[in-house]
C-alpha cells in the first residue's frame, strides 16, 4: 500500500502536509436507473474551496449533495467536468481523504482500538505504531479506556467519536463529512459539533460538510452553499465572517451577527426548500 | 457521620437481600422450566408406551419405546450384519461429515464470488435458481450409478444439498454488506482484496454461520437417503435393512442415534458461532435459545 501513497507519511498528527484545495468545475452526474432512463443528480456545479476552508453545503432532500461529495473522493466518476484536489484532476480514489457518514460506518465486528487503526493499517503502518496512534486519538476524542468495546456497546454519541478519531487519524487533507450529527440528538449534537470544531483546528484539513441544519452550517463554517434541487446546481454561496475560533456554537447563535447571516441565508433557501417540498407533496398525492 | 454509616450499611444489606431474592425467582423459574420439560417427555413417551401396550396403537408398525431401548442396546452389544455399529456410525458420520465440508466450502466460495460481482451474478442466477428447484435428493441415484456403492457418491450426494444452503446465504450475505463501511474503507485506500477481508467476509459470515446449523442437518440427511439407496455400511443400510424385515423399532433407534450425533454437531457449531461472532449484541432473536 505503501507504494500508493509516495509523498504522505502516514498521519504525522502536527499536520505535516498541507490541506488541499478543492476545484469543482462543471461537474455533472448522470445515473442509469432500473428503467434504462438517466437521471441528472447534479448538473455544471462549480465550486471552490480553499485549503483548510471549511466549507457546508446546505439544499433540500435529494439535490445531490451526496452525489457531489462521492465525486470529489473518487469513488464515483463524473458524467461530464471535473474536480481537482490541489490541482490534479480525481481520477480514482483520491488521496488524503476521509469520509464521515450519517450512519456510524464502523465496523461492528472489530473492537473500538481495530476501528480506529484500520486507516494507518490500510496505508502501510505497522500494526504496534498504529496502535499507538490510534490510542492516543481515542485518548483526544475522550475515550480512553474503551478500546476493547465493540461499537454496540456504546451509546451514539460515543460511536461518533469513535468515527470521528477513525476518520481524522490519517489527517485527511480533505474532510468529507455527509450529515455526520444527523442522527444525533440536540444535546450530543451541540457537544460534538464543539469537539469537531476544536480537532478541525488543530489539524485543519480542508472540509466538506453537507447537513439540513441551518444554524449547523453558520456555526460551524467559512462558507455556506446553497444548492437546488433536482438537477442539483449551486444557488448561492455565503462567506460567514464569524471571527475563529468560534468557540461554543450554543453560545455562538445568540450572537447578532450570526442571526442576520442566518437570515439571509434562509431567505434564499426557503425558496428552494418549498418547491422540493411542494414537488414531493405532488408527487405523493 | 453516624447516620451516614449507618445509613451506608442500611443500604448495603438492603442491596444483599434484593440480589438474594433476584436469585432466588431466577432459580425458581429454571426449575419450573425443567419441571415442564420433564412432564412433556413423560407424557409423549409414556403416552406411546401406554398406547402401545393397550393395543390401541399397533406396535407391529409403529414401534414401543421399551422394545427401541431394547434394539439400541442390541444394536451397541451384538452389533449389526454389517458389523459392529460404531464401525457403521462412522461410516455415516465420515460421510455427513465430508460433505458438510465440500459443501461449505464450495458455497461459500461460489457464494462470495457471485455476490461481489454483479455480473457474474445476472449471468449464473437463473442457472443456479433451475438447478435448485429441481429435487436434488434424486441426485443421489445418479452418483450412486457413476461411483458405486463406496463412500464417495455419499459424501457428494450431502455436498450438494449443502451447497444450497450455504451458497444462497453467502449469496446474500454480501448483497447486505453496508455500502457506507465499503466506501469508507476504499477511501483510506484499501485495495478490493483488503475489502474483502475487512468488510465482505466478516460482515457475510454472520449469514453463513447461521446457515450452517440448516446444513448439518441436510448434511446428514444426504449420507443417509444415499445410504438407502444402496451401500455396503451405514446406518442408511441399517434403515433400510430394518424396513424390509418389518422392524420399526430398529428404525426408531437407528433415528435416536443420529439425532444424538446431529445435537453433538449442532453444539459444536453453536461453539463456533460465539466464538466468531462475538462481536455480536446479545440476545438478537429469542428463537436462537430454543
Amino acid at each position: 500500500m505503501d507504494a500508493n501513497h509516495p509523498n504522505r507519511p502516514p498521519a504525522a498528527p502536527e499536520g505535516a502536509k498541507a490541506a488541499a484545495g478543492i476545484d469543482i468545475v462543471g461537474l455533472t452526474k448522470r445515473y442509469l436507473t432500473p428503467k434504462g432512463e438517466t437521471f441528472t443528480a447534479i448538473q455544471d456545479v462549480n465550486l471552490r474551496v480553499e485549503p483548510g476552508e471549511f466549507c457546508a453545503i446546505v439544499g433540500p432532500t435529494g439535490c445531490g449533495k451526496s452525489t457531489t461529495l462521492a465525486q470529489v473522493s473518487g469513488l464515483e466518476r463524473p458524467s461530464a467536468g471535473s474536480v481537482s484536489v490541489h490541482d490534479q484532476i480525481v481520477d480514482g480514489i483520491t488521496k488524503g481523504v476521509s469520509y464521515m457518514f450519517q450512519a456510524d460506518a464502523l465496523f461492528p465486528w472489530k473492537t473500538v482500538l481495530a476501528n480506529v487503526l484500520i486507516g494507518p493499517v490500510l496505508l502501510g503502518m505497522p500494526k504496534r505504531e498504529a496502535t499507538v496512534l490510534a490510542r492516543d486519538w481515542l485518548r483526544r476524542v475522550g475515550l480512553a479506556g474503551f478500546e476493547d468495546r465493540y461499537p454496540h456497546q456504546l451509546s451514539g454519541g460515543m460511536r461518533k467519536r469513535v468515527a470521528m478519531a477513525a476518520a481524522l487519524i490519517n489527517n485527511p487533507r480533505i474532510l468529507l463529512m455527509d450529515e455526520p450529527f444527523g442522527a444525533l440528538d440536540v444535546q450530543t449534537k451541540a457537544i460534538m459539533q464543539n469537539e469537531l470544531l476544536q480537532l478541525w483546528e488543530e489539524l485543519r484539513p480542508s472540509v466538506l460538510f453537507i447537513t439540513h441544519d441551518l444554524d449547523e452550517a453558520v456555526a460551524l463554517a467559512d462558507k455556506v452553499v446553497i444548492m437546488t434541487s433536482s438537477p442539483g446546481t449551486i444557488k448561492d454561496v455565503f462567506d460567514i465572517d464569524l471571527p475563529r475560533p468560534r468557540g461554543d456554537v450554543q453560545q455562538i447563535r445568540h450572537e447578532e451577527r450570526f442571526l442576520e447571516l442566518q437570515g439571509r441565508i434562509w431567505e434564499s433557501l426557503k425558496d428552494e426548500v418549498t418547491r422540493a417540498y411542494k414537488k414531493s407533496a405532488g408527487a405523493a398525492a | 457521620m453516624t447516620t451516614a454509616t449507618h445509613n451506608g450499611a442500611f443500604a448495603q444489606q438492603q442491596a444483599a437481600e434484593l440480589k438474594v431474592a433476584a436469585r432466588r425467582t431466577m432459580n425458581r423459574r429454571t426449575a419450573w422450566i425443567w419441571i415442564g420439560r420433564a412432564i412433556l417427555a413423560v407424557a409423549v413417551i409414556g403416552g406411546w408406551q401406554w398406547f402401545t401396550t393397550e393395543g390401541w396403537v399397533d406396535k407391529f408398525f409403529f414401534g414401543q419405546p421399551t422394545e427401541i431401548w431394547n434394539s439400541l442396546i442390541h444394536l451397541f452389544t451384538e452389533g449389526t450384519a454389517f458389523g459392529t455399529i460404531w464401525e457403521n456410525l462412522w461410516v455415516t458420520v465420515q460421510e455427513a461429515f465430508m460433505g458438510f465440508l465440500l459443501g461449505t466450502f464450495v458455497g461459500v466460495v461460489l457464494g462470495l464470488l457471485l455476490g461481489s460481482n454483479k455480473y457474474l451474478s445476472a449471468v449464473v442466477g437463473p442457472y443456479i435458481r433451475i438447478v435448485n428447484s429441481i429435487p436434488r435428493i434424486v441426485l443421489g441415484s445418479i452418483f450412486i450409478v457413476a461411483f458405486g456403492l463406496g463412500v464417495f457418491p455419499k459424501v457428494l450426494l450431502a455436498a450438494v444439498l449443502v451447497f444450497f444452503v450455504v451458497f444462497f446465504n453467502a449469496f446474500q450475505g454480501v448483497r447486505e454488506v453496508d455500502q457506507n463501511l465499503v466506501g469508507n474503507v476504499r477511501v483510506l485506500g484499501a485495495s478490493p482484496l483488503q475489502v474483502a477481508i475487512h468488510v465482505t467476509i466478516p460482515s457475510a459470515m454472520t449469514w453463513i454461520i447461521a446457515s450452517l446449523h440448516t446444513a448439518f442437518g441436510f448434511a446428514i440427511i444426504g449420507a443417509l437417503v444415499a445410504e438407502v439407496l444402496g451401500a455396503q455400511q451405514g446406518i442408511g443400510l441399517i434403515i433400510s435393512q430394518a424396513q424390509g424385515t418389518f422392524d420399526p423399532n430398529t428404525v426408531f433407534a437407528c433415528m435416536v442415534i443420529i439425532a444424538a450425533i446431529t445435537l453433538g454437531a449442532e453444539a459444536l457449531i453453536t461453539l463456533l458461532e460465539h466464538k466468531l461472532l462475538k462481536w455480536r449484541p446479545p440476545s438478537r432473536s429469542e428463537a436462537q435459545a430454543i
